[in-house]
């Protein structure tokens, strides 16, 4: 049962994130993007992380999603999004890589699943919710601490960049 | 969980090679920027999965700090990205050549 749902989301996931490479319009990217979010939260479902699951939905597909959808829209792109000049040379170097990992995966799979039966006695009594604030708020209290910075410094940078007389445009 | 581990890995490669893909040969400085979401979507993916595999939190609290590292990237890039369009009136990529010698 659990590989079906696996399969289900993974082969969504997958097409969709070639349909963000792939559209022209960059609307429609942004919505498979939308739709690829969904499946992730899915994934994390059925991994047991439901809260990264909601923080998915809400932070990903509610904030960021919802931003880059602004700027399309702010920005009323014209169509001239064809491909890079160098695509070749980048079809060729993902070629070699999708081998490479493919190659790679079914060399080392067989040893994986081995790891997780021998730890699957390790007890989870707390909720995935709880267990993730008591780690994030005792053991990495500190970068906790240093995210909320990188956001602060992210608003100002933000702000300061889009502002109206960009210094050294003064044409 | 019936799932072997591997499997997560291959999607999450496979996820994170589109988004390499789409960074290397598109033009459109957005559909970049979206790649970039797909490639940290992708290591997201990794991280839970190995956090599931070996029971330990601490992937799905490297998660939770990679999500605050996105939003501060998508909002200062879509704030360059802004500012490039309105120094140029356009996004595609190869116009940008100001910090070329």
């Amino acid at each position: 049962m659990e590989q079906v749902f696996f399969f289900y989301f993974a082969l969504v996931i997958a097409a969709s994130s070639v349909l963000v490479v792939a559209m022209r319009n960059p609307i429609y990217s942004a919505l498979s993007l939308l739709i690829m979010f969904f499946h992730v939260a899915g994934l994390y479902v059925s991994l047991h992380a439901e809260f990264l699951a909601a923080v998915q939905v809400i932070v990903y597909a509610g904030a960021i999603l919802v931003l880059y959808l602004f700027v399309v829209m702010l920005l009323n792109l014209k169509q001239d999004d064809r491909y890079h000049r160098q695509w070749p040379v980048a079809a060729v170097i993902g070629t070699v890589l999708v081998i490479e990992s493919i190659v790679l995966t079914l060399l080392n799979g067989g040893s994986a699943p081995a790891v997780r039966i021998e730890q699957e006695s390790a007890a989870a009594g707390l909720g995935n919710t709880e267990a993730l604030g008591d780690v994030l708020y005792s053991t990495y209290l500190f970068p906790f601490e240093v995210a909320s910075l990188i956001l602060l410094v992210a608003m100002i940078g933000a702000i300061i960049l889009a502002k109206k007389d960009l210094g050294g445009r003064h044409a | 969980m019936t799932v072997p581990l591997s499997y997560y890995v291959a999607l999450s490669a496979v996820v994170f090679l589109t988004g390499l893909l789409g960074v290397l040969v598109r033009r459109n400085v957005i559909i970049i920027l979206l790649s970039v979401e797909l490639m940290l979507n992708a290591t997201n993916i990794n991280f839970v999965a190995f956090s599931q595999a070996f029971h330990n939190i601490a992937g799905q609290v490297f998660v939770f700090f990679a999500l605050t590292v996105a939003a501060a990237e998508v909002a200062v890039g879509l704030a360059i990205i802004i500012a490039l369009h309105r120094a140029k009136s356009t996004i595609n990529v190869d116009e940008f050549q100001m910090l070329k010698w």
